[in-house]
């Protein structure tokens, strides 16, 4: 063990493999294609045969056998493409789920973020309105949800395929206590970071691209200060926000009893650094898209024009969870305790 | 990624944080604000003796840069004077790397037994960020260099052995080609100190250079190679020696302010501490990136800039709310009675507006990554 910062060999190829399919198979236009309900069943059948629905199961059941940092670049690739599939729910939700047809990818699962109300509904489960599993807490259980996916639900930001689900009709399963729960929520987190980063790698590009080729006054608009200054923010967030990222995926793989010794920045417990690097990476692609989307002036705003799919996305994927005030005090409680009373 | 130190990291940074223990007492890190000089002799001197500088300075020793960042990060989360010591040890560094047999044998003991403190005579009063378009003077005399000149804000110069100075010796050559850096004795005649009072308690120093004679031996690096002497310095600093978490003894400070006076249960409050802490966290990721990069063999001067513009802002943002947050308590300064984390909050407000200016502006870094990283045109 010592420190390394780079990824490893078998991440670079499969950083490389995910790119290329990813622009191959769902440059942009998929994604505005798919809207408003954001799905594309054919490109989902299409990375079943890449096998990455299982790609974080062991391998005697089928799975490939990858570390939370390979999903992490995975999801990265996910984030950077907005490709319209439910893989990082579905990724998320087979940290606690093996059956065959889930690590296959033939069924996709969901995971209801926010625990399921009075009436046992879940209500905007993120790829709720596409998935034949939906697992999340109802009560003081972690339940396992298997019914039929409206193929709907209400239009929104992130054209995100949302909808409510039940967590009582349909083929429930318990799984256990609801803090089984925590290790998908978890991961849910951290690959959803990861594909904000993404979300803001690609926010930063299309900005950077355009700005060298707008010219105004007779220069390229990336000669101006102002803007270059704008831009030059881009690179520190979305590499602090990789960085932590890739820190909570080591820790959630290897650390037992990890610190939260915050007074001396001391934290290597995977669940705290999940929450930290969500609320990072949340804050780096709002802030990448919008000054990428400003940067490309008015026609920015023009719906033509990919950054915008890529302004809501960095929205719509993050606060899915909840409003970001609650977020961030569920951290407060995680680092200094909960307050009495 | 792995993010963990190895086991012979982790035995030296446990052996700094027990000389920390020993030798970071609060008389110490007080004293700093009393005497404007951010530096710890005594603390030097055990790290010298326990062959810790030379362990650590890059090329003598060991020099891990993983273990150089270490040592800096420990000394600044636990609100150590380490300033004097960074400098000193980066200017060993660069002598080590430029200088002759003569040089290194003469000077570099001096400063790797904690004895010695350098200081940098770069910024002029008209030329900061443009130092390259400085105007004091180096002219050969037989075999004698004559300096005249002025420089501002030499940090330290009131406490230093030694000076490393950018002076011009040719006129005719573009100007990042005309310099040449010398390293000489502060008592060398000719030179006069005067002290710059300053916002953040620091006292530095305006300087003044009048006939002062040097030979060759104080030339370090190549006559008119000063701009190449002076990216050295800055690559060994790599911003791997502190200055990217300031903002941990300030939170700690203020949490326990906060805590005793029954206010840190406001949800406004932990919230922006939650995500102060995460702030914290990247600065020393990125930091730890710089020393990861220079330990495999790399140069991240660039990763450098990125890694300061994100920290400083953090600190600034820390320091703002925490201020503003104690209100009226937040004004006090050390030592009264009722001062919000013991008059740092006060103290942090005052010192961390400088972050961005010395050591490279945030802008001078913003203009280095939109040119170097993004590969937009020059702008100026
Ligand atoms: C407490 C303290 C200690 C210091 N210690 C030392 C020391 O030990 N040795 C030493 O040599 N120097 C030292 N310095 C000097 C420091 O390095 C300079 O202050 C710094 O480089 C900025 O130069 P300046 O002050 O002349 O500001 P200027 O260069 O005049 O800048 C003024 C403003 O203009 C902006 N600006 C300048 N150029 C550009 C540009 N191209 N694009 C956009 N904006 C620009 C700057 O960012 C800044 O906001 C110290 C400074 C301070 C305050």
């Amino acid at each position: 063990m010592s420190v390394d910062l780079g990824l490893s060999p078998d991440q670079e190829s499969i950083a490389e493999l995910f790119n290329g399919f990813f622009s191959n198979e769902a440059p942009p236009a998929v994604a505005r294609a798919a809207e408003p309900l954001g799905f594309d069943r054919e490109l989902w059948n299409k990375v079943i045969e890449l096998g990455a629905p299982g790609m974080g199961c062991a391998v005697e059941i089928g799975g490939g056998g990858a570390s939370l940092g390979d999903l992490v670049v995975v999801a990265e690739t996910v984030g950077r493409s907005i490709a319209p599939i439910p893989l990082i729910d579905h990724l998320a939700a087979l940290s606690v789920l093996s059956d065959a047809d889930l690590v296959a990818g033939e069924v996709i699962a969901a995971v209801a973020v926010r625990p399921a109300d009075a009436n046992g509904i879940w209500s905007l489960v993120p790829a709720g309105a596409v998935a034949d599993v939906v697992i999340g807490v109802d009560g003081d259980e972690t339940v396992v949800v298997r019914s039929t996916p409206p193929m709907s639900g209400p239009r929104n930001h992130g054209s995100m395929p949302l909808a409510d689900r039940s967590a009582r009709e349909g083929s429930r399963t318990v799984l256990g206590p609801a803090s089984l729960f925590e290790v998908v929520l978890n991961r849910w987190k951290l690959l959803t970071a990861a594909a904000l980063v993404g979300i803001a790698e690609a926010a930063k590009e299309l900005g950077v691209a355009y700005v060298k080729e707008r010219t105004q006054f007779g220069v390229p608009v990336g000669s101006f200060q102002a803007v270059q200054h704008g831009l030059a923010d881009l690179p520190v967030a979305i590499d602090g926000g990789r960085l932590l990222t890739h820190k909570a995926a080591w820790a959630l793989d290897n650390v037992t009893d990890g610190l939260i010794d915050w007074a001396n920045n001391e934290i290597t417990d995977g669940s705290t650094l999940a929450t930290m690097a969500f609320l990072f990476a949340a804050d780096g692609a709002v802030m990448a898209t919008d000054r990428s989307l400003h940067y490309h002036g008015g026609y920015g705003f023009a719906e033509e024009y990919d950054i915008q799919m890529y302004y809501r996305r960095a929205r719509g994927w993050s606060l899915i969870l909840g409003d970001s005030t609650s977020v961030g005090l569920s951290l407060a409680d995680r680092l200094f305790g909960t307050v009495e009373g | 990624m792995d993010f963990a130190l190895s086991s012979e990291v982790v035995e030296f940074r446990d052996e700094i944080r027990s000389i920390i223990r020993e030798f970071v007492t609060p008389e110490i890190a007080d004293r700093m604000h009393t005497t404007g000089v951010f530096d710890a002799p005594e603390l030097n001197l055990e790290l010298g003796r326990r062959g810790i500088l030379e362990r650590a300075c890059p090329g003598l020793g060991k020099g891990d840069p993983i273990e150089m960042y270490v040592m800096f990060n420990e000394l600044e989360k636990a609100g150590a004077p380490y300033d004097g010591l960074a400098v000193a040890l980066m200017i060993a560094a660069v002598v080590n790397k430029l200088g002759t047999d003569e040089q290194k044998e003469r000077i570099i003991p001096s400063i790797i037994s904690g004895e010695a403190l350098v200081c940098m005579g770069y910024s002029e009063a008209d030329f900061g960020s443009d130092v390259a378009s400085i105007k004091t003077r180096a002219i050969k005399d037989g075999d004698e260099w004559v300096i005249n000149g002025s420089k501002m804000w030499t940090t330290l110069a009131q406490v230093a052995e030694w000076l490393i100075l950018l002076t011009r010796t040719d006129l005719d050559l573009p100007k990042h080609k005309g310099l040449t850096m010398f390293i000489l004795p502060m008592n060398t005649p000719g030179i006069t100190v005067e002290p710059v009072h300053t916002l953040g308690t620091e006292i530095t120093n305006a300087t003044w250079y009048d006939d002062v004679r040097v030979g060759d031996d104080a030339v370090l690096g190549d006559e008119n190679g000063g701009w190449r002497t002076m990216t050295t310095v800055l690559a060994f600093e790599r911003g791997v020696m502190g200055g990217t978490n300031a903002g941990v003894p300030l939170l700690r400070h203020f949490h326990e302010w906060a805590v005793a006076n029954g206010v840190f249960d406001e949800p406004t409050t932990r919230e922006r501490m939650a995500r102060s802490i995460i702030d914290m966290q990247v600065a020393t990721l990125l930091t730890m990136r710089s020393a990861w990069i220079a330990a495999s063999g790399g140069m991240p001067g660039l990763e450098g800039s990125m890694t300061k513009v994100f920290a400083v802002e953090a600190y600034q943002r820390a320091s703002r709310w925490t201020q503003a947050t104690a209100g009226p308590a937040g004004l006090l300064q050390f030592h009264e009675e009722g001062a919000a984390g013991e008059g740092f909050v006060e103290y942090d407000a005052r010192h961390s507006p400088v972050m961005s200016i010395y050591g490279g502006t945030t802008e001078i870094n913003r203009n280095n990554i939109a040119e170097r990283h993004l590969g937009l045109p020059k702008s100026r």
